[in-house]
């Protein structure tokens, strides 16, 4: 049972918080928009940083979906 | 029921007031009198400070008369600048200079910064042993890594130095006005010259990208007014503690790569900007059970947020390895600080370059004969320090 990483671009404010939280999971495009460069199932030790990733996000655009 | 007197001073420049850290544990959102400003609903739980600050529904529009920020307004000197503005207009202008400050173009500017940070230092050692570190090195700092982001030419920083240092300092009003009068002249003559002759820079991207004059004058304006005094106030503060604090400046001496965490840690400990969390209630809304009426002058304070002990475990306590990341000095929602890490790149440099090459830095004066702003941004007025 392991989850991965969504983002709703249209309200992302490209705050950047994501990518230091997660830097392996997240990261910005040119225009400042999130981009997830890993949307797999992710590893108990990435679990943890996508879910401080997900915390300090400042517009909440970030979740985990489960599977 | 208005029960208590609310009042944002900080005695204790290591505390937010005891009366909020109460409201906190006792009434998490609170409706309080506010000498001189009517009344005020206070929310001082973390989860419910950024609960208040991601709902559009607490508004920024400072036009409108009911807005706490309202009496600073003034349609003469604020083109619809960012921080006074609500969705829709607000995310056009903020997805607008996005790009300006995402990661990779921050990391591009830290050999600047480093180099801004190098000849402040220089220039503080060569005129003596002992100076106001805020005029010597916390002001100076963001004030020419802004002026490099507008393009500002070599030749007109002192004069840009010289006149936004009087914007917050112990100067008179006329004086105050003047200055600001001559650097609102000074980025309107700058966005002219990028009409006619657009550049590599912020303010030629921005009228690229169909920003108006107008807009664009006013978004230099802001981003000299937001990153200038606050990120003075916060290098200054950083290094008030660690010279009050020696134990501090060991660990970070001990071990350098602790400095990010260290500039995080002190973000929150002091949250200088927490009157960025003044909002309007545009509608009734319930916070943790209370409703908050439609018309409230709303303050999420952000300082005593950044104090829940159900967040931060020990929270009067400054840990450089606590991991203080979710903290809200910046702010939260779609407000929060646009050049949050402009900020922290500047912090980072300014704390390595100086336990670098200042080792014998100290205070020159004891910590309780410094005086302190209260209006605005939280912040010392001097630093008398030595070296």
């Amino acid at each position: 049972m392991t989850a991965r990483v969504v983002a709703r671009r249209a309200t992302c404010i490209g705050a950047g918080q994501c990518v230091f939280a997660a830097p392996d999971i997240f990261d910005q495009d040119d225009e400042g928009w999130v981009l997830v460069v890993n949307d797999e199932p992710l590893a108990a030790a990435e679990l943890a940083a996508a879910k401080q990733a997900i915390q300090i996000c400042p517009s909440r655009s970030l979740s985990l979906v489960e599977e | 029921m208005v029960k208590t007197v609310f009042s944002s001073e900080r005695l204790d420049p290591y505390s937010p007031p005891v009366e909020h850290l109460q409201l906190q544990a006792e009434r998490p959102v609170a409706h309080l009198e506010w000498p001189g400003r009517g009344e005020v609903w206070t929310v001082t739980k973390h989860e419910d400070v950024r609960a208040v600050l991601v709902d559009t529904r607490f508004s920024s529009d400072r036009e409108d008369p009911r807005h706490p920020a309202h009496q600073a307004y003034n349609p003469n000197t604020h083109h619809g600048q960012l921080i006074e503005l609500d969705p829709p207009t607000h995310t056009t202008l903020r997805g607008r200079i996005m790009s300006e400050f995402t990661v990779k173009k921050i990391a591009a500017l830290r050999p600047k910064v480093e180099q801004v940070v190098t000849r402040a230092i220089d220039e503080l050692l060569a005129i003596g042993d002992e100076g106001d570190l805020v005029e010597l090195l916390a002001l100076p700092v963001p004030s020419l890594v802004i002026a490099d982001l507008l393009n500002v030419p070599e030749s007109d920083h002192g004069f840009f130095q010289d006149h936004t240092s009087k914007f917050s300092g112990e100067v008179t009003q006329a004086e105050r006005i003047e200055s600001i009068t001559a650097i609102r002249g000074y980025i309107a003559r700058l966005v002219d010259e990028r009409i006619a002759t657009p550049g590599d820079d912020i303010l030629s991207r921005q009228l690229a990208a169909g920003a108006s004059r107008d807009e664009v004058i006013g978004l230099g304006f802001l981003l000299l007014i937001a990153g200038h005094e606050t990120t003075a106030n916060q290098i200054a503060l950083s290094i008030l503690t660690l010279l009050d604090r020696p134990q501090l400046l060991e660990q970070l001496r001990a071990d350098p790569s602790l400095v990010p965490n260290a500039v995080e840690e002190l973000l929150r400990y002091f949250t200088i900007a927490e009157s960025g969390g003044l909002r309007l209630a545009l509608a009734d809304i319930e916070v943790r059970g209370v409703t908050i009426p439609e018309g409230a002058t709303v303050w999420a304070l952000a300082n005593t947020a950044n104090r829940d002990p159900e967040v931060f475990p020990d929270p009067h306590a400054i840990d450089f390895t606590r991991g203080s990341r979710n903290h809200v000095a910046f702010g939260f929602g779609p407000h929060q600080c646009l050049g949050q890490n402009v900020a922290r790149l500047e912090l980072v440099v300014v704390l390595e370059e100086v336990i670098r090459r200042l080792p014998n830095l100290r205070l020159a004066v004891p910590v309780s004969e410094l005086t302190f702003k209260q209006i605005g941004n939280f912040g010392p007025h001097k630093l008398p320090v030595a070296w």
